[in-house]
């Protein structure tokens, strides 16, 4: 179950973090973890570095001097799918809307264990592991595992790992309802009282790219208090 | 508080109409009475004169005979009798042994009292007789003729003076009159309520203006008018009104500011603890490798950092619930996983029965449902003894959580304290005393509950949570 456990895979990590001790602590706990960390005290500087340095994953504190994280993970998006988690203060739930929103695929609630961080970085990350070359065909959509990739009506789409981890766990069990806690379960791989927020966001960054219109969606179908369904029109 | 109002306009109503309509029938009834003596004594004074004045012309020779007269025949007495009966009198006439009728009526209808009464002067007396109201006149007849000498002269008369007209006088009267006490009674009753209105008006105002200074709408004034009683009192209430508003908004702004400071030192405190906690998990294994006494020092810093940290969090969660800015994202659950996740993950599986229905689903927000019971669960491990029960069924309206220790209980004196924040209930050293505070916080944001009871032995805590749709089978 817990794949991540062979402490061999070493991530590159792009951390922005304006306390220089919470950087240094966090920059110490991850190379111990084996990850690659570079960080910057500012989204400005993360932003100018970012496409030099390829990182796998950005980890992004809410709350930065000049533009703020969730700012930063919005610039992110519209240039690529890089894997983004905020660093958020416990509780504000603004933040965390607005975050998830502009794209953030996980969140975590300073001050944060060290452990449950590096778990999240691996879960985000193992998203992005390819999971197989096969192509998926339902009417216009064709979804393209392996390159992660998702083409409607002929026209290229760009999914973040997470989304399509999201997408093709519903893709799997067409017509049937599958509960958030389930989806945070198999996709984000919080295994208790998780945010479903994650799911609910998620769903609307996926539906925003795929359906005509996303207020009237034909693809991913909301159940009230359940969850989600995949029914293809 | 409805009853007052009626109560009062009630009582006032009916004091006005009793007393519009006492003096009314008062005047009414005294006019009447007056009216009526009137009437009758006039019919009286013209019926004696006219007797008198008939008998006195009276030619007929009666009573001891005088020289020249000889006895009165039936005939002159007849003729008496029917010079009396004018008007629709009938008179009966007693001369010595002899009786003399007048249709109807005979001596049986002569007052026992007036003949004996009439035996030497001229009396009357009003008495109904056969249903009308008759004025009965008897007087003995005296002749003064021809020596000017009254003598009496065993002759009586009675006459029967019908008031029958008079009687319809007021008849006639008494229906006015009692017409215009009608409308007097109607009139008063419309301006008794009419004034009863006026004056509990600005009552009613006062008493909607108090319930919602009650409510918490501290705003709340009253247009004051006028200079009576109940302006002053407007006045007065306005004036406390603004007393209250006043020292409430100082002691609401005392408070805010207090937790507002909470609040900000916790999220100050925050970030030191963020870079502390970060670096907890080396110097926790680096602690291994340190000669004894460093390394005690070591995870005493650990450990101490990891309270700060829940206590931090408690206090931020605590201020959430006092700012209102904590939220609910219900959901549907299977209170089985739910349970059991919450043990899973602090490792208490263990320790602690658990008897839930499977497949019992529940709408909650689970982190918050999380939080509740890692509390009750976390509480009876530190505090009580084993076994630690927790039990959850569907109830008709919600969800009934029990977690239920066999330890030695919470002394009586502290149970009704324990969800207050800070009260350790003589404990120190361990929990944040925020714990139970927040846990029933939570309970009440899903609009639920959290109580107490005391076991032989132990202690249990019961959430119960209403049910917002009806409880249906999670989705597989």
């Amino acid at each position: 179950m817990r794949r991540w456990k062979n402490n061999d895979r070493v991530a590159g990590i792009l951390l922005v973090e304006d306390d220089p001790s919470v950087r240094t602590g966090l920059e110490l706990a991850l190379a111990r973890q084996g990850h690659s960390v570079t960080s910057y005290a500012t989204g400005e500087e993360a932003l100018d570095h970012i496409r030099s340095r390829r990182p796998e994953i950005a980890v992004l504190d809410v709350m930065l001097p000049g533009i703020d994280g969730v700012e930063v993970c919005r610039r992110i998006r519209r240039m690529d799918q890089l894997p983004v988690i905020l660093l958020t203060a416990r509780g504000d739930d603004l933040d965390v809307v607005v975050g998830l929103e502009a794209g953030a695929d996980d969140y975590v609630v300073k001050p944060v264990e060290p452990r449950v961080l590096d778990a999240r970085i691996r879960a985000v990350l193992r998203r992005a592991e390819s999971v197989s070359s096969d192509r998926v065909t339902f009417g216009d959509l064709v979804i393209d595992k392996g390159a992660l990739k998702v083409s409607l009506a002929g026209h290229e789409i760009h999914l973040t790992p997470t989304e399509l981890r999201l997408l093709l766990e519903l893709v799997r069990h067409p017509g049937q309802v599958l509960n958030r806690r389930y989806l945070l379960r198999v996709v984000w791989d919080h295994t208790h009282a998780a945010d479903s927020r994650l799911v609910d966001a998620c769903v609307q960054r996926i539906r925003a790219k795929i359906e005509p219109v996303p207020a009237e969606p034909v693809f991913i179908h909301t159940v009230r208090g359940f969850g989600y369904r995949f029914s293809p029109p | 508080m409805k009853r007052v109002y009626t109560g009062l306009r009630g009582r006032l109503v009916a004091a006005f109409t009793l007393i519009a309509v006492t003096a009314s029938a008062l005047v009414a009834g005294i006019g009447y009475e007056l009216v009526k003596n009137r009437v009758i004594e006039r019919a009286e004074e013209v019926a004696v004169a006219d007797v008198r004045e008939t008998l006195e012309g009276s030619r007929v020779p009666i009573g001891a005979l005088w020289p020249g007269d000889g006895p009165p025949t039936d005939l002159e007495i007849s003729a008496l009798q029917m010079s009396l009966r004018a008007q629709s009198r009938s008179v009966v006439v007693l001369y010595e042994d002899y009786l003399y009728p007048d249709g109807e009526f005979g001596l049986g209808d002569v007052p026992a009292d007036l003949r004996t009464r009439a035996a030497d002067r001229m009396v009357t007396k009003r008495q109904e007789i056969r249903g009308a109201m008759w004025l009965v006149i008897g007087t003995p007849v005296w002749r003064v003729e021809p020596i000017h000498i009254a003598q009496p002269t065993g002759m009586s008369v009675f006459v029967f003076v019908p008031l029958s007209q008079e009687e319809q006088l007021l008849v006639g009267m008494r229906r006015p009159l009692a017409a215009a006490t009608a409308i007097m009674l109607v009139v008063a009753l419309t301006v008794a309520l009419f004034s009863a209105q006026r004056v509990l008006l600005p009552v009613r105002r006062l008493g909607s203006a108090a319930r919602a200074l009650g409510a918490g709408h501290l705003d709340t004034r009253l247009p004051v008018r006028g200079q009576d009683e109940l302006a002053e009192l407007t006045a007065t209430f306005n004036d406390t009104a603004a007393a209250l508003e006043r020292s409430v908004s100082e002691l609401r702004a005392l408070e805010a500011m207090s937790r507002r400071f909470v609040a900000d030192v916790s999220h100050e405190l925050r970030t030191p603890l963020t870079a502390m906690t970060a670096v907890t998990d080396m110097l926790s294994e680096e602690a291994g490798r340190l000669p004894r006494e460093p390394a005690t020092a070591v995870r005493l810093v650990l450990r101490e950092i990891e309270r700060l940290r829940t206590l931090v969090e408690q206090l931020i969660e605590a201020s959430r619930f006092d700012s209102g800015t904590a939220v609910l994202n219900p959901e549907t659950v299977s209170v089985a996983d739910a349970i059991h996740d919450c043990l899973e993950i602090r490792g208490w599986s263990e320790q602690v029965e658990v008897a839930v229905p499977a497949g019992l689903a529940f709408s909650v927000d689970p982190p918050r449902f999380d939080v509740i019971l890692a509390n009750l669960v976390g509480n009876a491990l530190r505090h009580g003894e084993p076994p630690v029960v927790v039990t959850a069924r569907a109830t008709a309206h919600g969800l009934e959580v029990k977690v239920r220790d066999h330890g030695g209980g919470i002394p009586p004196t502290d149970l009704p304290h324990v969800f207050n924040r800070f009260y350790k209930a003589g404990r120190r050293g361990d929990g944040s005393g925020l714990g139970l505070s927040i846990a029933r916080s939570n309970a009440q944001l899903h609009g639920g509950t959290i109580s107490v009871r005391p076991q032989r032995p132990g202690t249990l805590f019961t959430v119960w949570l209403p049910s917002t749709r009806p409880p249906a089978q999670a989705p597989a």
